[in-house]
C-alpha cells in the first residue's frame, strides 16, 4: 500500500477552555487510517475518542498538530462530503418516513429526484430495510431506527463512515445482529469505518485496528492490528487469537488507569 | 358515554348553582314588586317571578339562550340577520378585528422569534421589551392607541386589530422561540456533517420542529386577540361589536343582553381555538403523529 492514508493525524492537541481551567481532550494523537480499514476507538469515558471523531469530521477544531482526511482539512472534507457520521441515538426526524430521513441530505446536497428515489432504495436494501420506506421512525424498532440511520450516513456515498457508539443504546442480542450486519455491509461497499465503542467484544469483532486510548490527557496508549480474517462469524468470539486481542485490549486499558 | 357523563354532571351542577342564585339575587325585586302591589307571593310565584324578570341582576340561563336565539336565528329568521339587534353583526365586528389582530400578532410574533433565534443582539434586546409589553395593563394602553389613531385619522378596524395584536404577539414570541430553540445539538451536529446552510437547518429541522410549540401558542393567541378586540371596543364607547353590546348593556341594566354577549364571545372563541385545534390535529397527523 502505497496509497497515502484516509484518515492522517500528527501530534494533534485539543484543548477545551472550561471555567473549571483547560481540559485536554486530546493530547499527541498520532493515528494514520488506511482505506478499507476498520478502526475502532475504545477508551474509558473522556479519553477523547468521541472528540477525535469530532474533529474528524470537522465538528471540533484541534488546537495542535495537523490532521488531514483524504488529503484535505477535515472543514475542507466536509464541505467534499467525504464522510457519513452515524450518531449514539438514531435521531431520525419524527415528521420524516424513513424514506424522507434518508433524503434528507440529498435534497440538502442537490441530488436531482430521480437519483434520490434510487439511492434511498439502494441504502434501505443496504441495511435490509427495503419495504420499510414509507413508515415513520415510530414505527420501527430501536435497531432498526439505528439501520435506518446507518442507511442515511451512506445514503451520498461518502468513502468514510464515522460512527460514535452507533449501537451503545440497545441491548446486546440485537448489537450482536447489528455487528453481524455492519461487517457484511462494510465488506460489500468497502468503506473506511471509524468506530467509537465502549465495549471491548464489539471491538474486537468488527475491528481491523483497535486504538485503545486512555484520559486525563486524551492519549492513545496502544494500537493494536487484528490478526483475525476479515470474514468473521460470530462464533469467532470464542477463538483463543480473538480473546487474545481482547486480552491485549484490556491491558492497554489498564495500563491507561495505571496513571490515576 | 364515558366522556359525556363527566362532563354533564358538571353541566347540570353549574345549573343548579346558577339557577339557585339566580332566586337569591332576584327575590329582592319580586318581593319589593308584590309589597308595593300588596299581595304576598307564594314560595312558588316568587321562585318563577325570580327566573323570568325583565331587568333581573342575575339572568337565568333559559333568559339567557332565549336572548341569545333571538339575536341570532330568530334574526336570520327574520330575515334581518345583519340588523343593529343581531349578536351575528356585533360578533362579526369583533370577530374580523380579532382575526385582523391575530393574523398581525402571529406573523409579528414568528418574524421576532426568528430573529431572537438567529441573532444574539436581537435575543438580548427584543425579549426584555416583549416581556415588558406584557407587564403594562392592556386597559391602561387601549385607550391611548384609540386616541391616537384616531387623531391622525384611522379608526374602526385597525385600533382594534392592533390592541388585539398587542395581546396576541407575545404567546407566539415565547412558544416559537422555544420551539425553533427545541433541536438538540445531535440534530444540529448531523446537519452541520451535511454543510447544511441556515436557511435550510431552518426550514428543514427547527421550523418543523416547531409546529407542536407554535400550535399551542396560536391557541393562547386566539383567545387574547379576542379579548384584545372586546377590550379595543370598550373604551371609546362603540356602538358596534361585542363589546360595545356589553357596554350598553351596562348603561341601561340590560343584564340579558350583557349576559348573551358574553356567552356570544365565549362560544366564538371556543370555535376559533377549535378550528386550531382542528388544524393541529390534521397538520400533526401528517407530520407523523400517530
Amino acid at each position: 500500500m502505497t496509497e497515502r492514508p484516509v484518515i492522517e493525524a500528527k501530534d494533534l492537541d485539543l484543548t477545551f477552555q472550561t471555567n473549571d481551567g483547560p481540559i485536554h481532550a486530546l493530547k499527541g494523537v498520532d493515528l494514520n487510517v488506511n482505506k478499507g480499514d476498520f478502526v475502532s476507538f475504545i477508551g474509558p469515558s473522556g479519553c477523547g475518542k468521541t472528540t477525535f471523531l469530532r474533529v474528524v469530521a470537522g465538528l471540533e477544531h484541534p488546537t495542535g498538530g495537523t490532521i488531514t482526511v483524504n488529503g484535505m482539512s477535515p472543514d475542507e472534507a466536509r464541505q467534499n462530503r467525504a464522510y457519513g457520521y452515524v450518531f449514539q441515538a438514531a435521531g431520525l426526524y419524527p415528521w420524516r418516513t424513513i424514506g424522507g430521513n434518508i433524503k434528507l441530505p440529498l435534497e440538502i446536497m442537490g441530488y436531482a429526484k430521480s437519483e434520490q428515489d434510487a439511492k434511498i432504495a439502494k441504502v434501505l436494501e443496504l441495511v435490509d430495510l427495503a419495504g420499510f420506506e414509507k413508515k415513520f421512525p415510530w414505527q420501527l424498532s430501536g435497531g432498526m431506527q439505528q439501520r435506518a440511520s446507518i442507511a442515511r450516513a451512506l445514503a451520498f456515498d461518502a468513502e468514510i463512515l464515522l460512527m460514535d457508539e452507533p449501537f451503545g443504546a440497545l441491548d446486546e442480542i440485537v448489537r450482536d445482529h447489528l455487528n453481524e450486519q455492519l461487517l457484511e455491509l462494510w465488506a460489500r461497499t468497502e468503506k473506511t469505518i471509524g468506530f467509537v465503542t465502549h465495549s471491548i467484544p464489539e471491538a474486537v469483532y468488527l475491528s481491523t485496528k483497535i486504538v485503545v486510548m486512555s484520559p486525563r490527557p486524551g492519549r492513545i496508549t496502544d494500537v493494536i492490528e487484528s490478526p483475525l480474517p476479515r470474514e468473521r462469524p460470530l462464533d469467532i468470539r470464542d477463538t483463543p487469537e480473538f480473546l487474545e486481542v481482547a486480552h491485549r485490549v484490556r491491558e492497554g486499558l489498564r495500563a491507561g488507569h495505571a496513571y490515576d | 358515554m364515558n366522556k359525556l357523563l363527566p362532563i354533564l354532571t358538571v353541566v347540570v351542577a353549574i345549573m343548579v348553582v346558577w339557577y339557585a342564585a339566580a332566586v337569591g339575587m332576584n327575590k329582592k325585586w319580586a318581593l319589593d314588586q308584590a309589597e308595593r302591589a300588596g299581595i304576598s307571593l307564594s314560595t312558588g310565584a316568587l321562585i318563577s317571578d325570580t327566573w323570568s324578570q325583565d331587568r333581573p341582576r342575575l339572568p337565568a340561563p333559559h333568559q339567557v339562550v332565549a336572548e341569545l336565539w333571538k339575536s341570532t336565528g330568530g334574526m336570520v329568521i327574520k330575515g334581518k340577520p345583519f340588523s343593529k339587534r343581531s349578536l351575528i353583526f356585533h360578533g362579526w365586528i369583533t370577530l374580523s378585528a380579532t382575526l385582523a389582530g391575530f393574523v398581525i400578532g402571529t406573523s409579528a410574533g414568528i418574524l421576532l422569534a426568528v430573529g431572537i433565534v438567529h441573532n444574539k443582539a436581537m435575543d438580548m434586546s427584543v425579549m426584555p421589551w416583549a416581556i415588558a409589553s406584557q407587564t403594562i395593563p392592556i386597559l391602561a394602553i387601549a385607550p391611548m392607541i384609540i386616541v391616537v389613531l384616531n387623531s391622525i385619522g384611522v379608526q374602526g378596524l385597525i385600533p382594534k386589530a392592533i390592541i388585539s395584536a398587542y395581546l396576541s404577539f407575545f404567546p407566539v414570541v415565547v412558544g416559537m422561540v422555544k420551539g425553533l430553540r427545541s433541536p438538540d445539538h445531535m440534530q444540529l451536529d448531523l446537519l452541520r456533517t451535511y454543510n447544511a446552510s441556515g436557511s435550510e437547518t431552518f426550514w428543514k429541522l427547527r421550523l418543523p420542529s416547531s409546529m407542536p410549540y407554535l400550535f399551542t401558542s396560536l391557541k393562547i393567541g386566539m383567545a387574547a386577540s379576542l379579548v384584545g378586540a372586546i377590550v379595543g371596543e370598550l373604551p371609546t364607547g362603540a356602538i358596534r361589536g361585542l363589546g360595545a353590546r356589553m357596554l350598553t348593556g351596562s348603561y341601561y341594566g340590560q343584564t340579558i343582553q350583557i349576559w348573551s354577549a358574553l356567552f356570544a364571545a365565549a362560544i366564538l372563541a371556543a370555535t376559533l381555538v377549535g378550528i386550531i385545534s382542528l388544524i393541529e390535529r390534521r397538520m400533526l397527523k401528517r407530520m407523523g403523529a400517530a
